[in-house]
């Protein structure tokens, strides 16, 4: 396999050119840690982002970051926590589930629209994107977006390229909007409330005045014997003992919290951030995103069905993760007929190739709409050499 | 003023017009088709009222499958369509011309469904922005963009045109607060798009209508989120000696980890003229004003204006002056929301809308009055002061020509100021027709071609809303 590793914009676009004819495909790659979403690629060659890296411009009393797409996310991070800001959305890390190694990306967090549980309050990485640099599939240098976060001229095209797995272009460079961290976090702990309880009380939570940060609950046996209903406050450490408490008094029918500091909370939800419960298994993982208060019937449903399953939730409920024997489709056709009268979609995450060569990975799209997804697809890369098949079979 | 292009009518499209008028009295009710002279004529233009073409017709359906309904006809009749909300765009989006039928959702205004433990609501495009807040605001709720024109805009062209507000510093704009719309394609299909769930598979086709200006198909219905009220909330104004300190107080704010809900500027002409109106006690011996709101409990809201007001004093800040009552706070927004307004009551205005980056904020201030005063007229500043989205208000008079055309030219000068300081030519209120032919200035051919190959898959013909946001010259089709 040739991997083809550009130092400039005008490279990149060059490597695309050369191809086009040809119609090579080529598979994006910026660190190699989240080969697993999507389907199996069908390339015969690789870009990669590791040699366009470092940050471009950083101001933080704009709340502005840009960087090359292929800087370490680390990097990234590591820049903004020195001026006490960080990015919004908390990436997944997709290492543990995958067992994959090396330096995720920021250009990938950016490309596969990575969030994790402050998705629920702060947005998705999509939300933060502000500004996209590409090369389209005709070797053209294209940018949308900037670097101020209130834009609105043009057709956003950086919402396109966020979750576009790298079948619309290979992103170069990438702004995010980034928001100062937090004083102080602090978790309220539930122990031993049903999915149904508890998912009730993250919907009280998230529906009161105090701004849960973070939602989740975790079964019985997902960490530990007991189940753990779990809510993260981020502010002015003031504002952590007020709220706590008044959320402890406005939940007090669920039981009595503990209030958590220090690490232990946040390795845990780092655990939740990045499903680290189902890693070293060989379960295939599912995402399912619905309306909160649906996911425990969600759950329930599929567990009747498929009684192995294991699940947790975070976003208030309203994404399950679940763990199902890998074989057959792995649950695929089960799953979407247990949501379709609850609404939402499901994304499987993790599974062997020949399962995700042969399942729609994303759920599939009505026909007006797949004819749509045809022809962006088209607009942007009409040879179709970017990641060809990665979300849809043809796409 | 004439300065701005629309296409030359399509003839045999005019001489069609009763025609096609019987066709689309097939498929509304009559009183959803407007015809007669008279009637059309409150949908000529929109708030960007220099400019104003009648429409061929006004059609003002009720329900989806109408809109669907009509979108075939014309799209079978190759008749230009122009979507139109409540008509409060600044910038043209909704003018039509003369060989266009008007689609308005206007009388699409139910709130279809409220889901408190979920955080959402569905409701129909023509729903007005204050209506959403209003229909949850008894269980403490509200939906957080809230432009000016928040009482009459409507949510399907807040959706068009991806709808800021001032308090957008916190809680995001129109894109990052709805999950999902019913949406009317060209050839009348119906599609879903998002729902009461987060992030939808395949490309975000959500994120691509906002902010699409009727060009790609008409909302019909949208899910939207909304929030639970912070437990109170405060205005306080701070009036500085000078723009520049105004400014890195802002910036030191954030700086400090504070990210207040609100953070609004207004410049001495705008503080008199906003004063002269709302009687809200605006301090006038300033020559900056900062409007920043804090949230939360009230010892939350003492001990963060306690950091703020210690930031202001580091930048010199001269007066502070906190809102004592749920009267005086309405007053301080009152003043700023009705700024458009107020400046309507002295002099005729045209109104910016480019962002910066807001460590440019002096220099751009400095040669913004530069810009104005070499043209010979006066400008009013308000503008978003977190996020750099910028308002001048150019007056002039719009009885002399000489005049108008100086003040559009003026505009023009300063959004391309923005976009030369690194930010962007409209931060939300949409180019329209008015910025349309600043776009090369902001895009290189390659950019916009792109852009225009992606409206194309939704409308190769340039049937929906075409005389908006693309140059007329060097439009591509698929």
């Amino acid at each position: 396999m040739i991997i083809h590793t550009p130092t400039t914009e005008a490279q990149a676009c060059a490597v695309v050119k050369s191809v086009v004819d040809s119609a090579v495909p080529l598979t994006l790659r910026g660190g190699g840690t989240r080969a697993g979403l999507g389907r199996p690629a069908q390339a015969a060659s690789t870009l990669s982002s590791a040699g366009l890296t470092g940050i471009t411009l950083y101001e933080p009393a704009e709340m502005v970051i840009a960087a090359r797409a292929g800087t370490p996310l680390a990097l990234v991070q590591e820049t903004l926590a020195e001026r006490g800001q960080m990015l919004p959305f908390e990436p997944m890390d997709h290492r543990a589930l995958y067992g994959s190694e090396g330096e995720p990306t920021i250009g990938a967090v950016a490309a596969c629209n990575i969030s994790g549980p402050r998705r629920i309050n702060a947005g998705a990485a999509r939300d933060s994107l502000i500004g996209v640099r590409l090369v389209n599939g005709r070797g053209e240098m294209i940018k949308s977006g900037g670097r101020v976060m209130k834009n609105v001229t043009g057709l956003d095209l950086v919402k396109l390229l966020s979750g576009s797995y790298g079948t619309l272009g290979f992103l170069t460079e990438v702004t995010f909007r980034v928001l100062p961290r937090p004083e102080r976090i602090a978790t309220l702990q539930w122990r031993g409330l049903s999915d149904e309880v508890g998912v009730a009380l993250l919907a009280k939570a998230l529906g009161s005045p105090f701004e849960p940060m973070a939602a989740a609950h975790l079964p019985a046996r997902i960490a530990g014997e007991e189940a753990l209903t779990l809510l993260r406050l981020e502010n002015f450490s003031d504002s952590i003992d007020y709220r706590a408490a008044e959320l402890a008094l406005l939940l007090g029918d669920y039981g009595t919290p503990d209030l958590l500091e220090g690490t232990t909370p946040a390795e845990l939800w780092i655990d939740i951030r990045d499903a680290s419960f189902f890693a070293g298994s060989d379960d295939a993982v599912w995402r399912l995103s619905l309306a909160p208060t649906n996911g425990p019937q969600a759950a329930a449903a599929i567990v009747r069905m498929i009684p192995a399953a294991r699940c947790f939730y975070d976003w208030g409920g309203g994404l399950v993760w679940l763990a199902v024997p890998a074989y057959g489709d792995a649950g695929a056709a089960l799953i979407r007929a247990a949501l379709k009268p609850l609404g939402g979609h499901a994304t499987l995450v993790r599974a062997p190739d020949a399962i995700r060569a042969g399942v729609d990975v994303f759920q599939p799209l009505a026909e007006p709409l797949m004819r749509v997804t045809a022809g962006i697809k088209q607009s942007f890369d009409p040879a179709g050499i970017f990641e060809p098949g990665r979300i849809y079979a043809g796409i | 003023m004439s300065a701005i292009a629309f296409p030359v009518p399509d003839a045999g499209i005019l001489a069609r017009r009763e025609s096609i008028i019987a066709g689309l009295a097939r498929l509304v009710p009559p009183q959803a088709l407007i015809t007669s002279d008279d009637e059309r004529r409150p949908y000529e233009t929109d708030a960007l009222t220099a400019y104003r073409r009648m429409p061929l017709a006004v059609v003002l359906p009720s329900t989806t499958q109408e809109v669907a309904a009509v979108l075939r006809y014309c799209r079978d009749e190759g008749v230009p369509v122009v979507p139109r909300g409540s008509g409060t765009s600044l910038a043209g989006g909704a003018i039509p011309q003369e060989d266009a039928v008007v689609i308005g959702v206007s009388k699409m205004n139910r709130i279809l469904e409220i889901d408190y433990a979920n955080r959402v609501a569905r409701v129909e495009a023509g729903v007005t922005n204050l209506a959403v807040t209003g229909a949850v605001s008894a269980e403490g709720f509200f939906y957080a963009p809230d432009p000016s024109s928040q009482l009459a805009c409507s949510i399907g062209g807040n959706i068009g045109m991806n709808s800021g507000g001032a308090h957008c510093l916190k809680y995001g704009v129109t894109t990052n607060n709805v999950l999902g719309v019913t949406m009317v394609m060209l050839d009348g299909s119906i599609v879903e798009i998002g729902g009461a769930h987060l992030d939808s598979p395949g490309y975000d086709l959500l994120g691509l209508m906002n902010g699409s200006e009727g060009q790609l198909g008409i909302v019909t219905e949208a899910t939207v989120r909304i929030l639970r009220a912070a437990e109170g909330a405060r205005p306080v104004l701070f009036g500085f000696p000078t723009s520049e300190q105004a400014g890195s107080a802002v910036a030191a704010i954030i700086g400090a980890g504070i990210i207040p809900v609100a953070m609004e500027f207004m410049d001495k002409p705008a503080i008199e003229i906003c004063e002269a109106f709302a009687k809200a006690g605006y301090p006038m011996d300033v020559e900056a004003l900062l409007i920043i709101e804090v949230e939360g409990s009230d010892d939350e809201m003492d001990a963060q204006l306690a950091r703020i007001v210690a930031i202001a004093r580091e930048h010199g800040v001269k007066t502070v002056k906190e809102s004592k009552s749920a009267m005086e706070a309405a007053a301080i927004w009152k003043g700023r929301k009705s700024a458009f307004g107020a400046t309507g009551r002295i002099a005729d205005y045209i109104c910016m809308d480019g962002t910066i980056p807001t460590g440019q904020l002096p220099y751009v201030l400095r040669r913004m009055d530069e810009i104005v005063k070499g043209y010979g007229l006066r400008v009013a500043n308000v503008f978003h002061a977190g996020d750099g989205n910028l308002h001048p208000l150019i007056l002039y008079n719009c009885n002399d020509p000489v005049e108008a055309q100086k003040a559009e030219d003026a505009g023009m000068d300063i959004l391309k100021l923005c976009v030369e300081v690194g930010g962007c030519l409209t931060g939300e209120h949409g180019v329209g027709i008015e910025k349309r032919d600043l776009m090369n200035f902001q895009f290189n051919p390659e950019d916009l071609a792109q852009q225009m190959r992606v409206r194309a898959v939704f409308d190769e013909r340039w049937l929906l809303n075409p005389a908006k946001v693309f140059p007329l010259e060097g439009r591509v089709a698929a």
